[in-house]
């Protein structure tokens, strides 16, 4: 992001802060909150049979006829050129079809990197693709093979030759530092943020903490692993893939292989997983132009190996928190800042330090992220990125300051609860974080905490009890369309190149199409996964749902004008106007008058029609910039360790959000759980092995990368406040994100409840706490 | 020389690389046992094997010559498992794409648990294992799940042995 | 991977007509050895499967249990004289894996196991010198936290990775081998090799050479026994430290003891200089910390495991005194 970026978005918040709340999109509240029917209930995901039964299919599991499979070759060297490249044993292993280096894969351009400018631009790297000579970065794709099958695939890529004249290469953090950039923007933040003088605050407060803490890197590890089956058929081009963001995909290879957007279809109806991973990356690419060379269908499907080489996870991260505060606790002064991998050709900054702005009010702040460029697989986002890991640092460090003042750590947290944006002075939306805290800690039992560190014991464990908050922004995404078609016998269709990866995104919008609509759920159907339809917004940023939300709300406001205009004069609705009426009991009445009703079938059989089918974009996302707007959290964890062996054991762990509106409880619950389980292996056991001398990754398989097994996680408790936010679709905003953040604190802080370690480098592993 | 999926006879392929699962997915398009890692570290290719829950990643299909494999697809039969359902009543999936082992895998470890085999976390290895939450993650715990499902996974597990001793 | 040839062999004597070609492997459940074939670690071109050869497990005359090599290890585990008489046994492989690669898994492939070094493993780019002798040892220097802290020698510092060989270790159990030069019987714990300067030969079979089986004597001591595995994730995860021991104790002294450690050494770590500082010794703590802190007096650990020498100290001193406690 520019400094220009960051002029026209104060800007344009500046103008905003003027224009009175109702006059903007979300002023007045979506008057679902108040009349839900099937929102709010715990429906079952509509797509749980294809899945629990295998019959959903895949990416990878699309059948086609002459399909031929293909196999990836990683560079084994971090920078450096192809020296030698030789082929000819591949070409000539049995069933090879086709072998593709540099040499002769089609001259193509580079990616456009995600950015929020520009929303069809959604690539990770924007390095040249098998188009010259050079490596960039340990396991950089440097050939791919084609073959009758997978088997012979996978053998003909062991067989090229390839030497590299090696080159110097950046690949340690700490040397790297001192030539870190310091970025004008993090996303569309300023990056640096002076407030009074936070240094001089922090050196005079009456109580203070300054550490520095450490996360390593992580990888998203979606089961599901990255694949497309690809298929050129005539000028059109087919692509079965495993993504987050589907018609920016299909716009994306349009631009890269010269075809018009139409002649690109993206399917992705299910998607295994993704956690911020399955976007748009090399191997969509080498697929296309490998499937164009050979005139024939292709399926690529990473090795686990390939996801880690080639798809880029969470940076690593250095982050200093000081906080000082008065003899009352009120902070007179917040510093965060940092740094993080983030290399030239890459797109992520890793916004570890945002949280920081919203979470506390504090005299001074300063705050600033700086980028280690090393020569790497290019980080990317990964659930919760920046927030994941920017709240264990401040969170840790809020906890650190309660222990040395002897204070509750959730006092100290309401003492310091701004009413308004710490830094813009804005409105919050809606936040109830001290609720959420009150709420949470009765249902935890936190009075049973005791204050002294390592007090609680049974047998050779520890017993510890921590809480951290939560934070992650509300998002909305611009541009989200959908298409709504209201048939005759009285069923709806709606349809929109949305991605489903385990939210229930079909699920909780046919609950809302439903009761926007006044039908029942079984009335509604929703087409999505395909890039062909309406087009969508990525799922990200925990914005989906809001998203396609608003998009079906300007499409019901568009249907009932158009069902008003076909009613005519002889309806009892005559007269009315879209803003005298609402959708109810399968048709349109009058808000004063519930006497004065049509139904949907009686419209449109008297006009005559089939169906109404309309296409609508949501409003412009200006709630965001008028208000701020947050999901927070408060997570409780009791944990043991073993003073014989420094394992940690959690038993439980229960999160309390404040998110808006709950639209579907049973789906809303997987999601925060999901979320928590994640923070669980970001506190104790994930780490991605990146071995400085040589730039690889070394434990890249999932016996050697630790998520949590069945065994790692307890029976986990959701509690949430449900208050809406009057400024959102639904009331909702985003729960895919918030989940993971503050779970690595609370964890952290238990164990120093326990043992009175205080760990600031994860993961917590044993060794560190024997 | 011919192996029994889900009840037909399926001819062993020539190329002896050619796992359970590529024939699964690749030869015979029975997509519902799914690959996450191909090394045995994930679970989601579990299928039973004589009624044995394995990996098919790191079965040679030629290895399941002459015995009979179950798949997902298999295991559902003409209508649903009782599992299938409890995994939807109590959520035990977001993605789904580990699923289809962890259901095969449940299937075959409730058999295990009404045997009386232990496990690793089992009190008293002497004495008939019973079922609680504790076994059932342990036992589970060879199919990883990213979603975080697992809360949903157990209670649907418990639901259905509930149900069967009741 | 290599296409291959496969071949089940249905006797002893089908087995050792092919096991003999040097470019063959033998296979058991595969849990090991086909994951390492697609990693280009083996590349054998012929497969011997030995999976149908006897696994049937059966008490012997003297009271000791005999295993045949195809024996899965969950049919062990579950086995009822496995659980009552060498309950360390049960433990150790039930610790091991998930119980889906238990149901595969064979006695005679656990014994086989390769070490999870992640250099050892990563055959495109990291120098091995298991993998290729003289080629270098990437361990040293690089991640070693799961790496060996006795036994080790300047070109391997890699552990072995079984759980089950712990225990046989710890029980005196011998191994039934047919070779060329017909049968014959080889201790666990001298079964598998120190690396020395030949990390690549890893245990004491000769090309051509099958297992048949595994014996384990009687062994009254092993009734009062236990198996503790700590790792970095409550299940499915290799060891950092594991303790398969086995005590008797009369009248305040140690009358038997039983001693193995995994996850600190190239092999399964027999404690044979605790066990000798133990036996007739007092039954106490302070006894338990002095044998072991003798057994791991000669550790040389790599950096980043360090810790397991504490951790091993600790682990085998839980382990003694709850055994102690419970054998009344």
């Amino acid at each position: 992001m520019s400094r220009m970026q960051n002029v026209v978005i104060e800007t344009v918040k500046t103008a905003l802060g003027w224009v009175p709340a109702q006059w903007l999109p979300g002023g007045t509240p979506d008057p679902l909150i108040e009349r839900r029917v099937a929102l709010g209930r715990q429906d079952s995901r509509l797509d749980g049979p294809a899945k629990v039964t295998g019959l959903a299919r895949f990416a990878a599991e699309v059948p086609m006829e002459r399909l031929c499979y293909g196999a990836l070759l990683h560079s084994t060297v971090t920078r450096g050129r192809i020296a030698r490249l030789d082929t000819a044993a591949a070409e000539a292993a049995p069933g090879v079809v086709l072998v593709m280096t540099h040499r002769n894969m089609p001259r193509i351009g580079t990616l456009a990197l995600i950015g929020v400018s520009d929303l069809s631009a959604v690539g990770n790297s924007s390095l040249p693709i098998l188009q010259n000579d050079e490596v960039r970065y340990n396991g950089q794709v440097v050939a791919a093979v084609l073959a009758e099958t997978q088997e012979q695939a996978d053998h003909a890529a062991s067989l090229i030759e390839i030497d590299y004249a090696v080159e110097a290469a950046k690949t340690r953090f700490d040397d790297a530092k001192a030539a870190a950039r310091t970025p004008a923007s993090i996303l569309i933040e300023r990056n640096h943020v002076l407030v009074g003088n936070a240094a001089q605050e922090v050196d005079r407060a009456a109580h203070r903490v300054d550490n520095l803490y450490r996360t390593p890197g992580h990888n998203h590890n979606a089961i599901e692993l990255h694949a497309v089956t690809v298929a050129w058929q005539g000028e059109t081009l087919l692509v079965h893939d495993a993504t987050q963001m589907i018609a920016p995909s299909a716009n994306a290879l349009a631009k890269l292989f010269g075809l018009k957007k139409q002649q690109v279809r993206v399917l992705s109806p299910y998607v295994g997983g993704g956690f911020g991973g399955k976007g748009l990356w090399d191997h969509q690419v080498v697929a296309v132009a490998a499937a164009k060379l050979v005139g024939r269908p292709v399926r690529l499907m990473l090795s686990r190996e390939s996801v880690y080489r080639m798809i880029g996870g969470r940076s690593p991260s250095e982050q200093r928190v000081a906080i000082g505060a008065d003899a009352d606790g009120r902070f007179n002064a917040i510093i965060h800042t940092g740094y993080s991998v983030m290399p030239p050709y890459g797109a992520c900054p890793e916004q570890y330090t945002m949280c920081s702005r919203a979470l506390y009010n504090a005299k001074s702040f300063e705050i600033v992220q700086h980028h280690v460029d090393l020569d790497i697989v290019p980080n990317t986002y990964m659930r919760a990125p920046g927030e994941a890991i920017g709240t264990f640092a401040i969170e840790c460090a809020v906890d650190e300051l309660a222990h040395q003042m002897g204070i509750d750590p959730i006092e100290l947290r309401r003492r310091n609860e701004p009413e308004r944006h710490p830094l813009s002075g804005t409105a919050f939306s809606q936040r109830a974080l001290t609720t959420a805290y009150a709420e949470g800690a009765q249902h935890f039992g936190w009075e049973r905490r005791l204050a002294e560190p390592g007090a609680r014991r049974d047998g050779e464990w520890r017993i510890g009890m921590g809480c951290a908050s939560g934070s992650f922004p509300y998002a909305r995404m611009p541009g989200a369309h959908v298409r709504l078609t209201l048939r005759r016998d009285g069923t709806v269709n709606l349809s929109c190149s949305a991605q489903e990866m385990g939210m229930g995104t079909s699920t909780v919008q046919v609950q809302h199409a439903a009761d926007r609509l006044g039908l029942p759920v079984e009335a509604i159907s929703f087409d999505m996964g395909d890039s062909a339809l309406p087009a969508g917004s990525m799922a990200g940023g925990s914005s989906q749902t809001v998203s396609l939300a608003a998009a079906i709300m300007a499409a019901t406001e568009k249907l009932t004008g158009e069902l008003l205009r076909l009613a005519g004069n002889d309806s009892p609705l005559a007269g009315l106007r879209a803003r005298d009426v609402q959708l109810v009991d399968a048709g349109i009445g009058d808000v004063a008058d519930t006497a004065r009703h049509e139904s949907y079938r009686s419209i449109l059989t008297r006009a005559a029609r089939e169906e109404v089918s309309v296409i609508a974009a949501g409003s412009p996302p200006l709630e965001m910039l008028k208000f701020a707007m947050h999901s927070s959290s408060a997570v409780f964890c009791e944990l043991r360790v073993s003073e014989v062996t420094g394992e940690i054991r959690i038993d439980r762990l229960l999160g309390s959000f404040d998110c808006g509106t709950i639209l579907n409880p049973k789906t809303a619950a997987s999601q925060f759980k999901g979320g928590m389980i994640m923070g669980i292996g970001l506190a104790l056991t994930e780490e991605t092995l990146f071995d400085a001398r040589n730039g690889r990754i070394m434990n890249a398989t999932l016996a050697d990368y630790h998520i949590p097994v069945h065994l790692d996680v307890p029976e986990i408790d959701v509690i949430w406040t449900g208050i809406p936010d009057p400024r959102s679709p639904l009331g909702a905003r985003g729960i895919g994100e918030i989940g993971i953040t503050g779970v690595a604190a609370a964890i952290a802080n238990a164990v120093f409840n326990a043992t009175g370690k205080r760990i600031r480098d994860l993961p917590i592993t044993l060794d560190k706490l024997l | 020389m011919a192996i029994r999926i889900n009840g037909a006879e399926i001819a062993v392929p020539d190329d002896a690389r050619v796992s359970l699962l590529g024939l699964l997915r690749e030869q015979l398009h029975l997509t519902g046992t799914k690959v996450g890692c191909n090394q045995g570290a994930c679970g989601a290719c579990t299928v039973l094997i004589d009624g044995e829950r394995v990996l098919s990643c790191l079965t040679l299909a030629v290895q399941a010559d002459e015995r009979s494999v179950t798949t997902i697809e298999g295991l559902s039969g003409a209508g649903s498992h009782k599992l299938q359902d409890a995994f939807i009543e109590h959520d035990g999936l977001q993605c789904g794409y580990c699923t289809p082992g962890q259901i095969c895998a449940a299937d075959a470890m409730l058999r295990e648990i009404a045997a009386g085999v232990p496990s690793y976390i089992t009190a008293d290895l002497a004495a008939p294992a019973r079922l609680t939450r504790e076994e059932v993650r342990e036992r589970m715990s060879g199919n990883l799940c990213r979603c975080g499902a697992h809360n949903g996974i157990v209670d649907a597990i418990l639901q259905v042995a509930a149900e069967r001793t009741a | 991977m290599n296409p291959l040839s496969y071949h089940r062999a249905l006797s002893t004597a089908d087995a050792l007509s092919r096991a003999g070609d040097g470019a063959a492997r033998l296979l058991g459940g595969g849990t090991n050895l086909v994951d390492l074939m697609r990693k280009g670690v083996e590349r054998p071109s012929a497969l011997v499967d030995v999976t149908a050869l006897p696994g049937t497990i059966e008490a012997t005359a003297e009271g000791g249990l005999l295993i045949g090599a195809a024996a899965r290890n969950s049919a062990v585990a579950a086995h009822p004289l496995v659980r009552s008489q060498y309950p360390m046994l049960a433990r150790a492989i039930l610790a091991g894996a998930s119980a889906q690669i238990r149901n595969m898994a064979t006695v005679g492939g656990n014994l086989m196991q390769r070490t999870r070094c992640l250099y050892f493993q990563d055959a495109a780019a990291s120098r091995c010198n298991k993998r290729i002798p003289g080629s270098g040892c990437e361990a040293e220097g690089g991640f070693n936290r799961y790496h060996a802290i006795i036994g080790t020698s300047p070109s391997c510092i890699a552990t072995h990775p079984s759980d089950m060989c712990v225990a046989l270790a710890a029980l005196d159990a011998r191994i039934h081998v047919a070779g060329a030069a017909g049968m014959r019987t080889i201790p666990l714990v001298d079964f598998h090799l120190l690396p020395g300067d030949r990390p690549d030969i890893e245990t004491l079979l000769a090309p051509g050479d099958i297992i048949l089986a595994v014996e384990i004597p009687p062994s009254p001591v092993a009734r009062n026994s236990a198996y503790r595995k700590v790792r970095d994730r409550a299940s499915y995860a290799f060891a950092l430290v594991s303790v398969a021991a086995g005590l008797s104790v009369r009248e305040g002294s140690v009358e038997d003891v039983r001693i193995a450690f995994g996850g600190i050494a190239p092999k399964p770590w027999r404690a044979f200089r605790a066990e000798a500082a133990l036996r007739g010794g007092p039954a106490t703590r302070e006894a338990f910390e002095a044998a072991v802190i003798e057994e791991l007096a000669g550790a040389t650990p790599p950096p980043e495991a360090a810790f397991k020498v504490e951790l091993a100290r600790r682990t085998l001193v839980a382990v003694l005194t709850e055994l102690s406690g419970s054998d009344r």
